[in-house]
């Protein structure tokens, strides 16, 4: 079945089964592989991406249900690796072996759009639900402080929009 | 006596042992790699050349090999900082590119016992000291002045006496063509002249990790590549007879779908491979799949089994004694007070993020592999034989890995990739499932120890006897070649070492060992051995210290005062200096708690690691407990080479560890229970403790690893935290076995 998507601000049409999860075909047919498979049952969160601005679990995703829809995936949150979490992510050293980073920089994201100063316990549990067998939780506390912290020192209004 | 002499084994012969315990799966566990890498038994590298290593281009950019594999452990960074300070080059002017596998250029190239630390020190300095000496060499020839008379700033050379200096891109051609010193003449830099070494550097996969370029080995991508999923016995080790693999061949995607009768070595195994344009079609084929299996001896393991065996064993005589000091049954008899206890651990899986994959394309007799392995130049002879081709004829290349934890040590997916690109004749990615990964483990041995523990009036603990069960490997030859009698091969990474503290330092000690056959495949995980050895020790001399009357760091340190009746093992100075430090520093005995909170500490010698931990819990009426605050102090020697990879370690240590507190595999009829995240819960953000506080002592000994030293006393520190709260004495894990839960 051909679908049609936008995916990073590029319209995309694949022709593949209605149910296929979109982390597959992200992976395997458009050779997009920032979004990792970790567990294929939505509990890891590896595969999250941004679907109509919202983070989802791409493997629990029909790409039918991203028919006619944004996309934004780890490759497009920004042109030049310059989104905030990114920089700040980068600054801390908050990968270890980073398998896991792309989907905890996606939720972040979508924290930080919803709420742009969040407390511990906001991150706490909007981040609950990404995994890391690594433990880089302490770090990855501190990397969105730190890039909400840039932001502001950045721009005394709001963010701009990516 | 009883000291215990290992022999020694250079690297040729552990890769022929390799080679030869890989004729079936259940010999390769009679190895156990890591094992061998903890012991420092991994060495005698070939001779290295520092054109191999480094390449400096016209504008003085160096590009540095990382020879050893990175699983997150910050290898990649390491290595190549010691060969940068010795060759005296800014880091910014520094690239660093993975090597392939190639040992006969890079030496050992392996992941794994906390080794690289300790067996790269000297010689990656070196490297770099030595291609500094070559530009110094080749500048002093187109100056024609003495050598000794040229001197370096980071990226320069200078001779102060022609007030002349040149960046090291103008000699690095004329640099290449200079014969490399002797290794052994150079003079390495004063650590006070240090500017990289000690400096925090952050990873240099940084950049391609949050902006999600391809980086992993289930990332690469090759033209014409097909996906593989690969469905093994539910009962391990059993062997597929067949199955409807027509049905299977007509499922939307698949190309291919096949039987592999037979494991081809390193852990191997008979199975059915699905090949498709997807790994989805794979999967979702899968599903339809219906195999008649041959089920084979592991059909009979049973966890709970296991665990009344123990106890059934535990009263009878021991099959064997590992150490014993003085007289244990007699001065537990005349001791004035008798602990007796009853611990275990349960199996464990490693889940890596990224479960197990191979890239593998098989054209015109070769094979090249892109494999993330801890221990690439194990798999080599094995894919050759199971290919019927040389290991000439075998490239691998060794992209990141999404963690490992000790998994990618065993290349029972590497060797399977490598046999299904063969036969399907074009470049296939076998991923295994998160479902494969948690039932197809190799997994950490389970345990099952009962100990007594002997106290005098004063309450110096003056006897101890541990009856430790454990798994011999199933179906292991009972004789040798000439039909004599052997004893049972011990499971893999299921030893309990005869120095293992408080081994040596109580005057009458015991530790004997009964084993109970096991079919499923065990191994290294993470501190193997130490990781479920720590929990026993320093859980049991800590209800021994509160039964004596003692706090909990005195009567460890007490211990440590005493004369070690052996020789070999922990250097009780260096146990001491990581036990005062983590007091100090966590403010024992100093502070008041509230009701339902408590601090318990811990402290393990592994992989050459002293570390010593406290932990301050906080328990509620619903025995939900939080780890407020960990306090971490470590003994890897005299220099922290990156201090903020160092930190990454210690906070990567404490998670795992609390991981393992609530985690268990079990197995029944032979079939693993667990299947996921959802029945394999590792730890998650919330749950984190908000601070892990990280100090050095700084000991004047060679520096060593740190990817493992730190977990194994987090498990006891936390547990024993949980007594001083709550009064309830944790003798078995995991923790919700007995009605505990994270926050």
């Amino acid at each position: 079945m051909p679908v049609t998507l936008t995916v990073n601000g590029k319209s995309m049409t694949v022709d593949v089964p209605a149910e296929m999860p979109l982390l597959w075909v992200l992976r395997d047919v458009l050779n997009l592989h920032g979004t990792k498979y970790g567990c294929g049952t939505g509990q890891c969160g590896a595969c999250t991406v941004h679907l109509r601005g919202r983070a989802v679990r791409s493997c629990q995703t029909p790409v039918s249900n991203a028919a006619g829809a944004q996309v934004v995936t780890i490759e497009g949150l920004s042109p030049d690796g310059s989104h905030p979490l990114q920089k700040a992510w980068m600054e801390l050293d908050v990968p270890e072996c980073g398998y896991c980073q792309a989907g905890q920089i996606m939720a972040a994201a979508s924290l930080l759009a919803l709420r742009p100063n969040p407390t511990d316990a906001d991150i706490d549990t909007a981040m609950n639900t990404n995994l890391c067998r690594c433990g880089t939780y302490i770090r990855i506390r501190q990397g969105i402080h730190q890039a909400v912290k840039s932001v502001a020192a950045a721009t005394p209004t709001t963010e701009e929009s990516k | 006596m009883s000291t215990l002499t290992l022999p020694r084994v250079d690297r040729r012969s552990f890769l022929k042992v390799s080679a030869l315990a890989g004729g079936g799966f259940m010999l390769a566990t009679y190895l156990d790699p890591l094992d061998v890498f903890a012991q420092g038994r991994g060495g005698n590298q070939p001779p290295l050349d520092p054109n191999a290593f480094i390449t400096i281009d016209s504008n003085g950019i160096a590009t540095i090999i990382a020879k050893n594999p990175e699983i997150g452990q910050g290898v990649k960074v390491m290595l190549p900082m010691l060969i940068a300070e010795e060759l005296d080059i800014e880091w910014a002017n520094v690239r660093i590119e993975q090597g392939d596998l190639n040992p006969a250029k890079y030496g050992a190239q392996s992941a794994g016992g906390s080794t690289a630390t300790p067996n790269n020190w000297v010689p990656m300095r070196q490297m770099g000291g030595a291609a500094r000496a070559m530009l110094i060499a080749a500048a002093a020839e187109a100056w024609g002045v003495p050598a000794s008379e040229i001197t370096t700033t980071p990226g320069r050379l200078v001779h102060a006496g022609s007030n002349r200096s040149a960046g090291y891109g103008q000699f690095a051609s004329a640099a290449a063509r200079i014969a490399p010193p002797a290794l052994d003449t150079l003079t390495l830099k004063d650590p006070s002249r240090y500017h990289i070494i000690g400096k925090p550097l952050p990873g240099v996969d940084n950049f391609k990790i949050v902006t999600g370029q391809p980086l992993f080995g289930s990332d690469i991508t090759l033209p014409g590549m097909l996906h593989a999923v690969y469905q093994r016995c539910p009962v391990i080790g059993g062997k597929a007879l067949s199955a409807n693999l027509d049905a299977i061949k007509a499922m939307p995607g698949v190309r291919h779908a096949f039987i592999i009768p037979d494991g081809h070595g390193a852990n191997s195994m008979s199975g059915v491979a699905i090949v498709a344009d997807s790994w989805w079609y794979a999967e979702n084929a899968r599903k339809k799949l219906e195999v008649n299996w041959d089920y084979g001896i592991t059909a009979s393991d049973s966890s709970t089994a296991f665990s009344a065996r123990a106890v059934e064993l535990s009263k009878e005589a021991p099959h064997s004694t590992a150490r014993t000091d003085g007289d244990p049954d007699a001065a537990l008899a005349a001791a004035a007070k008798v602990l007796e206890a009853h611990y275990e651990y349960p199996f464990l899986a490693h889940a890596p993020m990224e479960p197990p994959n191979a890239t593998a394309v098989f054209r015109d007799g070769k094979l090249e592999v892109w494999a993330g392995t801890q221990q690439p130049g194990g798999v080599v002879g094995i894919m050759a034989k199971a290919l019927g081709i040389t290991p000439a004829d075998v490239t691998v290349h060794l992209p990141r890995m999404g963690g490992s934890f000790g998994r990618r040590l065993y290349n029972d997916y590497v060797v399977e990739a490598a046999v299904i690109a063969k036969t399907v004749g074009v470049p296939v990615q076998l991923r295994w499932s998160r479902e494969d990964e948690m039932r197809q483990e190799i997994f950490r041995p389970a345990g099952y120890h009962f100990l007594k523990g002997g106290l005098d009036a004063s309450g110096s603990l003056v006897a101890w006897r541990n009856h430790f069960v454990s798994f011999s490997v199933a179906g292991a030859p009972t004789t040798n070649a000439q039909g004599q009698p052997i004893a049972p091969a011990a499971a893999g990474s299921s030893a309990l070492g005869a120095t293992e503290f408080p081994a040596r330092f109580i005057p009458n000690f015991a530790t004997h060992v009964s084993l109970m056959p096991l079919g499923v495949v065990t191994g290294a995980h993470r501190a193997p051995g130490a990781c479920a050895i720590s929990f026993v020790m320093q859980s049991f001399l800590d209800e021994l210290a509160h039964a004596a009357g003692k706090d909990p760091v005195q009567f460890r340190l007490d211990l440590l005062t005493r004369t070690p009746l052996t020789p070999q093992g922990l250097d009780a100075a260096r146990a001491t200096g990581v036990m005062k430090a983590v007091a100090e520093k966590s403010g024992w005995g100093t502070r008041t708690l509230p009701a339902g909170t408590g601090m318990g500490v811990a402290f393990h010698f592994s992989h050459r690691g002293y570390v010593a931990e406290v932990a301050e819990v906080t328990v509620d009426a619903n025995k939900r407990v939080r780890v407020n605050k960990v306090w971490v102090a470590s003994d890897v020697g005299r220099q922290i080479i990156n201090p903020l990879n160092a930190e990454s370690q210690i906070h990567s240590s404490v998670m795992d560890g609390m991981s393992q507190l609530m985690l268990e595999i079990t197995v029944e009829g032979g079939r693993i229970t667990q299947a996921n995240y959802d029945s394999y819960p590792v730890l998650r953000m919330r749950q984190a403790p908000p601070a892990i506080e990280s100090h050095w002592v700084l000991s004047d000994n060679d520096p060593t690893g740190l990817g493992e030293p730190p977990l194994p006393p987090i498990l006891p520190a936390i547990t024993n935290a949980i007594f001083a709260a709550t009064g309830e004495r944790v003798r078995s894990l995991p923790l919700s076995k007995h009605g505990f839960s994270w926050r």
